[in-house]
């Protein structure tokens, strides 16, 4: 069942014909070119797939094409501005922050969103202390991401790296959240 | 995955006339679950009707005091929204413990209630499963069953319904708005998912074609003081062996009124009226939530690798609660 449709993805506009059955991240890889995203369990359970998708991150996996016609896609090929990289590609390079690298592109599009949630005073599951009142700091603002690593762990927790590199992601984060 | 047709909804109403029309339709939310069942070929709907354009996506204030939630409004927003943190804490802490960010953000309030259990056999079809094949037998039950439930089970089946929300409604007496082909109704959400019996099949009583367009919660002043605990096999991202929600009231140390639901369990968001009717009327000390516990659970019915969770689930409630009275304090 075809359909035709376009993506904004990384700034320029496609259009395509897709099946019904495509999903985003098919469509950006297999049709598209783009490579940026990987396809890990293609279950929503790894996170390698996370794209911005009309500026909040989502597994491109569970995502049809066909339900995202006019969407715009940010894919960490996209993060870069004038060839120069994004700050957070720049920290894991720094920080070690990857071993074989196939969880990358989305642990970074993914802790690119995270920031732009914090700023936006979104609560995570560990923001909530019973003891501090339930309420998880509803006119608290903006959280700040650089000061509590369990934080990022959490907010983390839907990306997934073989090789454990989590260690030096953390730093990595905390580095630009810092700045 | 087998192919289908696209459709998406101008309105609710055409949403539910689109299905009635085709029996092997089914409504597309965010996709999380769905997308992925059909993946897995266990959903093989031929239509599926996009309803993410034609429910609403707000979150509002109700004359009465109470809120009304949007179902097309996203897990990740409803999480965030100062209203229901400040009124509602247990329901935006069950929603940041169910799934990832990327997840929620995709993920709708209707489709969060009306997604299928995780038990791995519903999801492998090499398998037998009452569920998704009527008659076939239950795998889970001489099988792998450490997730499974241990309340309101049936010989037919033992799955849990993975929902943290629901559980944080069902605490709360939301009540579910409906619209489909014979008129629109409201459903408390302790009625809207139903205990296995003979038909596992049957997740919910919604009837084919009826649409979830909102979640009502009621008025509910100690609400703002209440907590959802969720155990699990590790500290995040993954479905809950046990969870609590609960909320007390408390006046001159004794309880007024109290609100326990339970997750992991049962077939159904699992309120625990027992146990509530037990502690009213009196100090909200351990002993009395430890028996008051044990008699919500009495009934358990565990199978060969699950019987921890009556212990846990006991401790849970136990913990959650009295959590909530040191906070009052």
């Amino acid at each position: 069942m075809d359909t035709e449709i376009t993506l904004r993805v990384d700034g320029a506009d496609h259009r395509l014909t897709v099946d019904t059955r495509t999903t985003v991240l098919d469509a950006l890889r297999e049709r598209l070119g783009n490579t940026s995203p990987k396809k890990g369990c293609d279950h929503g359970q790894c996170g390698a797939c996370t794209v911005l998708l009309d500026g909040q991150r989502a597994n491109s996996c569970l995502a049809l094409a066909v339900a995202h016609d006019g969407a715009e896609i940010v894919t960490a090929a996209g993060l870069a501005t004038d060839g120069e990289l994004h700050p957070m590609q720049r920290s894991f390079i720094t920080h070690d922050a990857f071993q074989c690298g196939y969880c990358t592109p989305g642990q970074i599009v993914s802790a690119v969103a995270m920031l732009q949630e914090a700023a936006a005073g979104w609560p995570s599951a560990v923001t909530f202390h019973p003891a501090d009142g339930t309420d998880g700091g509803a006119d608290a603002g903006p959280v700040d991401l650089a000061a509590d690593p369990d934080e990022i762990r959490e907010r983390m927790s839907g990306n997934l790296c073989r090789c454990a590199a989590y260690a030096n992601m953390v730093p990595a984060i905390q580095e630009v959240a810092r700045s | 995955m087998r192919p289908f047709r696209y459709e998406r909804a101008t309105d609710p109403s055409s949403a539910v006339a689109l299905l009635a029309r085709s029996p092997q339709a089914a409504f597309l939310g965010g996709g999380t679950n769905l997308v992925d069942l059909m993946k897995l070929d266990v959903a093989r709907p031929e239509l599926l009707v996009d309803v993410r354009g034609v429910t609403s996506r707000a979150i509002e204030e109700l004359p009465d005091g109470g809120v009304r939630i949007g179902a097309g409004v996203s897990n990740s927003d409803l999480a965030a929204d100062p209203l229901i943190r400040r009124r509602y804490p247990v329901v935006a802490q069950a929603v940041l413990t169910g799934a990832s960010t990327q997840l929620r953000n995709l993920a709708t309030v209707g489709g969060n209630l009306l997604q299928r259990t995780r038990c791995v056999y519903f999801q492998d079809v090499s398998t037998a499963c009452n569920k998704r094949e009527p008659g076939a037998g239950c795998s889970a039950i001489e099988g792998h069953n450490r997730d499974l439930a241990i309340l309101g089970v049936s010989p037919d089946c033992i799955a849990t319904h993975p929902s943290d929300l629901a559980v944080a409604l069902a605490a709360m007496d939301a009540m579910v708005r409906t619209i489909g082909p014979d008129g629109s109704r409201t459903i408390p959400l302790t009625e809207l998912h139903r205990l296995p019996g003979s038909e596992p099949q049957h997740d919910n009583v919604l009837t084919h074609g009826e649409l979830i367009t909102a979640v009502d919660l009621p008025p509910l002043a100690f609400a703002g003081r209440s907590y959802y605990r969720k155990i699990r096999d590790r500290a995040s991202y993954a479905f809950a062996l046990v969870s609590v929600a609960a909320a007390i009231d408390l006046a001159d140390g004794q309880v007024r009124d109290v609100r326990i639901a339970l997750g992991g369990v049962a077939h159904k968001p699992w309120r625990a009226t027992r146990a509530e009717d037990l502690l009213r009327g009196g100090p909200a000390t351990e002993d009395r939530l430890r028996r008051a516990a044990e008699a919500e659970l009495a009934d358990a019915q565990p199978q060969a690798d699950n019987a921890f969770k009556i212990p846990l689930a006991r401790n849970a409630i136990v913990r959650t609660v009295l959590d909530l009275v040191e906070v009052a304090r």
